[in-house]
């Protein structure tokens, strides 16, 4: 999105538009969960692409994290509410249910301390959309058993030591994270390209996106 | 497109001030750009730093010169005069239009000096709204400024909740610090030292306290730039010589940059209008030294971008991200970016750039925003 296009009139709402812009699959499942004029806050939005979208179709109120200034920059430009730095800082100044949807979006693999940060968003937000790589993918398992290396996925095709990802969790993993915290799920998504699955998700699955609350 | 602004003048018949004297009567100058539409909802308030003045654009048709702000102003620009109204007035206490210390005292016919009453940062965002008024403007969708504009930006946001939308206070901060202070001290010490101020009774003599208040800026101009800053635009290198004089004439670039900037200064601001505004800088404390600054935003409605600068030693940026948090704890909608400049607090003048993209983004927004409410 161009800083020009900020400055039209909105659009007016077309469906499923969000995946052509966006291009992002898991973009446009949490497009379609976030339920319009609610309060969102997307932690680590990069260039507030989705919030802008969400603003601008959803009448949504967005507000985002970002540790890149540049992309901070992009986003303000854009004219959505970005705040430069850590999503745990943020997170900590907001008072108790203050936003509808905390959005963590590819993320929570980045984060040092992904069970904290999803406690938080619980704290903060009435739900918890949570999207991220499957790191169980018939792929990565391949790949780890036939050339024994650290795992690469299609989304996140980082070498070890320069990836960003720090943790690597599968969606079974998640699952049990999720019962420990007796967390509700109100929808999951599991996907690859295109394509939704819901048999053997673990095994078929690129990225997860689930719909939380406590 | 040059244009050529007009200054105009307003007269109120008095103001009531903080510390509890009321001055009577006042005047403003203030300059406005652009077009303020039926509805009266894109108007833009641009609160100026401690030396500017009322003429932030366009070409002055006497001196030539461009107003302080002009690269951010005008058709086209940040501030774009082709959508929004702007409106930049001269602080209270000033020396450019506005009534302050060097302006003549009804009651008796002479300049008030140091009988000027001490004014606050609360004062002039009072007169401020006095001016808005008049204009009939019955809600500013922004308040913009930096430094000392910014404490103003955010003294709006806190004392009229209601009467603006979108707020921008730029290397500001929400208290003046010791630091600051104390560069405040040393310049105001340099102007009560010079014999020729003479208690502020300056005005009926033919000698000003130019030493002590190019001194002052001197001092200011330093505070306003960064090592970096300084040593890529001076360096150690020498004026008009190749070797030491073994003298102290003004030898090194960086000397002899401060002392024209020092003199200079002197021809368009008065000594005693120092005394009061930064005066008025330190006395500014958003919280008044007892709630917490996030108490203090509890009425708060407007939105806010707050912006800061790396170098910016003298309003670093945990200063701005001290107001961004307690705004925050408010659950108010704050957009912050800590921009990367060499240029120290000047930054905010300089980065012209850098903060255009992000002022446009915030002011189409919030003008979209408020249409829709």
């Amino acid at each position: 999105m161009s800083a020009a296009s900020a400055l039209d009139p909105p659009r007016p709402r077309r469906r499923h538009s969000v995946r052509e812009i966006l291009g992002r699959s898991d973009y446009a499942i949490i497009s379609e969960l976030i339920e319009p004029n609610s309060r969102v806050l997307d932690l680590g939005c990069g260039d507030g692409a989705l919030l802008a979208w969400l603003a601008d179709h959803k009448r949504v109120d967005a507000r985002g994290v970002e540790i890149d200034g540049e992309k901070v920059k992009r986003a303000i430009a854009q004219g959505v509410s970005v705040y430069q730095g850590d999503i745990n800082e943020a997170l900590a100044d907001y008072p108790d249910q203050c936003f509808d949807y905390i959005i963590l979006s590819q993320t929570l693999q980045e984060t040092r301390q992904p069970l904290q940060v999803l406690r938080e968003m619980l704290r903060v937000g009435r739900r918890a959309v949570v999207a991220f790589p499957n790191f169980g993918h018939w792929s990565v398992r391949l790949a780890m058993l036939f050339f024994g290396r650290a795992p690469k996925t299609r989304l996140f095709p980082y070498e070890w030591y320069d990836s960003p990802n720090i943790h690597f969790l599968s969606i079974d993993d998640f699952e049990l994270l999720i019962a420990r915290e007796r967390l509700a799920v109100e929808r999951a998504y599991f996907l690859a390209g295109r394509r939704t699955f819901r048999v053997l998700p673990n095994l078929l699955a690129e990225v997860a996106v689930y719909l939380l609350r406590r | 497109m040059i244009f050529h602004p007009e200054t105009h003048y307003v007269r109120f018949a008095s103001l009531a001030l903080d510390c509890g004297a009321a001055l009577a009567p006042v005047d403003v100058a203030y300059q406005a750009y652009g077009r303020l539409n039926a509805a009266r909802s894109n108007a833009i308030l641009i609160l100026h730093a401690f030396s500017g003045d009322a003429h932030a654009a366009g070409i002055n048709p006497q001196t030539g010169k461009p107003g302080w702000w002009d690269s951010m102003i005008g058709p086209g620009r940040a501030f774009d005069t082709d959508r929004y109204y702007v409106v930049c007035s001269n602080v209270l206490g000033g020396c450019r239009g506005t009534t302050g210390p060097s302006s003549i005292n009804p009651a008796t016919g002479q300049p008030y000096a140091m009988t000027f009453p001490v004014i606050t940062i609360g004062d002039m965002v009072r007169l401020q709204k006095m001016l808005v008024d008049q204009l009939g403007i019955e809600r500013l969708l922004a308040v913009a400024g930096g430094s000392m504009g910014g404490m103003q930006a955010l003294q709006w946001a806190v004392s009229y909740p209601d009467r603006v939308a979108g707020v921008i206070p730029i290397a500001a901060t929400a208290r003046h610090s010791a630091q600051q202070i104390a560069f405040n001290e040393v310049g105001r010490q340099a102007i009560i030292a010079d014999p020729d101020w003479n208690e502020g009774n300056y005005y009926a003599t033919d000698r000003k306290p130019a030493r002590g208040l190019a001194v002052a800026r001197m001092v200011g101009h330093i505070t306003y730039m960064s090592d970096t800053s300084m040593r890529e635009k001076f360096g150690r290198r020498l004026r008009a010589k190749e070797k030491y004089g073994y003298d102290f004439s003004a030898e090194f670039e960086v000397e002899s940059y401060l002392r024209y900037r020092g003199s200079e200064f002197v021809n368009r601001f008065d000594a005693n209008s120092y005394l009061y505004i930064t005066k008025a800088m330190d006395y500014f404390d958003l919280t008044n030294g007892s709630h917490s600054l996030a108490g203090v935003f509890a009425r708060v409605q407007a939105r806010f971008l707050v912006l800061s600068f790396t170098s910016d030693w003298l309003y670093p940026s945990y200063q701005s991200q001290e107001i961004v948090r307690a705004l925050r704890s408010r659950n108010l909608d704050v957009a912050y970016c800590e921009l990367p400049s060499a240029y120290g607090h000047d930054a905010f003048l300089v980065e012209v750039e850098e903060q255009a993209e992000l002022v446009r983004g915030f002011l189409a927004r919030t003008l979209r925003m408020q249409a829709a409410a």
